[in-house]
């Protein structure tokens, strides 16, 4: 059996997770801080993914990105080509899986209480020092969960990936575009693994979530 | 040692105007929730940045809106000791106390300097415990402890104690006052609780609706508040309109009285204000005849309320409390107030 899928998959699943973590964090903690007007269109606009079909955001990304696109044309000359790549699924998947980190993490930010970083502000700490070791911390929780949600959506991306990074065997397959390849080729009982082998993962997620939920609660500290 | 603040800041509809100049001791201020004392604290501390004005610690100016100067709270060496403590819930109490350390850079230093706090502060015992594991008056300690070390030249205290129940209050009360002199560090309470004020600070500045009403030594304060927020926020329980009838004299037509004043009555007054205590049976001046009306009993005292034979229908009973022990047998006919004790309440500044 050929685990180039299994492997794709979760290259790309952790890297555009990471790659969700940050920005996500981040635009949460700025956006938090604007005034409301701008931050209704930027919470517009960062939440878009999540309700439209992936498949919709998959034009959205070839129309940005296609090679025939200036921006594609400009990057092919840089030497970078996001459709029909491997690479090209992390954004994919990324753009898909960056709401859920999003808004996680803003909600967490919004029940932060400000006083702690004020009081870490007066006592001398630097910003960057109340975000990482006070904010952070206290947001843990949430980020956790959005950071998970956020993994596990870019494993599970199918419509937007399939678009953009197409399905080429060993170069862009992923678990979801393989199962569906299989299926339309008439290969069910490979599809059939694959299926299993991605339950098996969704579940192993689940209960690392669920222990750590459990870990934390034993420590007393939230 | 001193403290000038004249800040504006608009927040919707509410406006804060203050100007506070604080010699050097601990000054309270006083005020209604809603005032803007809090906020005041926040722009001194750096943490809301006001409209316009200028604030100076100590020669050092801290906020200047005309020569574009604004210090970031982590460069004005101003502490502040939040209504909750805003102690950082994922850290130990002797992480926490280090936090207020951060400007050391000899770790020995640190440590030495933490150890120090945590025993002044009679909170060794728990350096390794979190936050959340301490009562509400070691957590106080703790904040104090972690602002103390960092060494500000000016300590904010906001609402210290409102956290707290009462017993817990009137030790703690008690013990911060010793701490903040033995380190001899210059402070703003703000606190909506008259008790509080009068108990801690020198000088007690009276804030109501954004700005700063009267401010002077507390016992100066709390005996001529000046106007009727200020009567009402020191606790002045029977206040009534009045104007001047003479030199030193006024008419109460709420009461149907009229009572000579030990202090010389503006025209401009617009009202008197009668501490529920100073009513006096054998007082010699401003004698009245009064009627019966109702009692409250308290755990030490007793409050009678009672009517001028003349007052007019609708106003408020007037109040007059009373040691219990001290409480006559047979409700008096008659009662009088000693003329230094009539306040004089003047109307509030108007905008300029």
């Amino acid at each position: 059996m050929d685990w180039y899928p299994l492997y794709n998959s979760l290259r790309i699943a952790a890297i555009s997770c990471v790659l969700v973590f940050f920005v996500g964090i981040f635009a949460a903690y700025y956006v938090a801080k604007l005034p409301r007007a701008v931050k209704g269109i930027l919470d517009v606009f960062f939440t878009l993914p999540m309700v439209l079909p992936p498949t919709v955001c998959g034009y959205f990304l070839l129309v940005l990105f296609g090679v025939k696109r200036p921006l594609g044309i400009f990057l092919a000359r840089l030497g970078i080509q996001f459709a029909m790549t491997w690479y090209g699924a992390i954004v994919a998947s990324a753009v898909v899986a960056f709401p859920l980190m999003y808004r996680t993490a803003r909600g967490a930010f919004e029940s932060f209480d400000q006083t702690l970083a004020y009081s870490g502000q007066t006592l001398g700490l630097s910003n960057t020092y109340i975000f990482w070791r006070i904010r952070m911390p206290a947001c843990r929780q949430g980020i956790l969960a959005g950071t998970v949600l956020a993994f596990a959506r870019a494993l599970g991306e199918y419509g937007a990936t399939s678009m953009l990074a197409g399905y080429i065997p060993g170069k862009t397959a992923t678990i979801s575009t393989t199962v569906y390849q299989l299926w339309r080729t008439n290969h069910e009982a490979e599809a059939f693994q694959w299926v299993m082998i991605n339950m098996l993962i969704s579940a192993v997620i689940l209960l690392v979530v669920n222990m750590l939920e459990k870990k934390n609660g034993k420590a007393g500290v939230s | 040692m001193s403290l000038s603040v004249h800040i504006k800041k608009h927040f919707g509809s509410f406006q804060l105007r203050v100007d506070l100049e604080h010699p050097e001791g601990i000054t309270g201020i006083l005020g209604a929730s809603g005032c803007g004392k809090s906020l005041t604290l926040k722009c001194i501390a750096g943490i809301i940045t006001p409209d316009e004005g200028k604030i100076v610690l100590n020669d050092r100016v801290l906020f200047d809106s005309e020569r574009k100067v604004n210090l970031k709270p982590q460069q004005r060496r101003v502490g502040y000791l939040f209504q909750n403590y805003a102690l950082f819930p994922n850290m130990t109490v002797e992480k926490n106390i280090l936090c207020g350390l951060c400007r050391e850079k000899d770790r020995q230093i640190k440590w030495q300097k933490m150890q120090q706090a945590a025993e002044f502060m009679q909170i060794e015992d728990y350096l390794k415990s979190y936050p959340q594991q301490l009562s509400g008056g070691q957590q106080q300690r703790v904040a104090l402890a972690r602002i103390l070390v960092s060494e500000p030249e000016l300590l904010l205290l906001d609402e210290p104690f409102s956290a707290l129940d009462s017993y817990l209050r009137d030790h703690l009360q008690t013990q911060v006052k010793k701490i903040l002199k033995s380190f001899g560090k210059d402070a703003l309470i703000v606190s909506h609780s008259r008790d509080e004020i009068y108990h801690l600070c020198e000088y007690t500045a009276l804030m109501g609706q954004g700005r700063v009403l009267r401010m002077g030594r507390t016992k100066d304060v709390f005996a001529c508040p000046g106007s009727l927020t200020g009567a009402m926020l020191t606790g002045c329980k029977n206040i009534a309109a009045a104007r001047k009838a003479g030199e030193y004299e006024v008419d109460v037509p709420d009461w149907g009285i009229r009572l000579r004043t030990a202090q010389p009555v503006q025209g401009h007054l617009c009202g008197v204000g009668i501490r529920a205590h100073y009513f006096h049976i054998k007082a010699r001046e401003n004698i009245y005849p009064v009627v019966y009306s109702a009692e409250i009993e308290e755990p030490f005292e007793t409050t009678m309320l009672f009517r001028y034979e003349k007052q007019r229908e609708g106003t408020p009973d007037i109040w007059w409390r009373v040691p219990k022990d001290r409480k006559p047998g047979r409700f008096p006919e008659s009662l009088g107030i000693a003329p230094q004790n009539v306040l004089l309440l003047y109307p509030e500044q108007e905008d300029v």
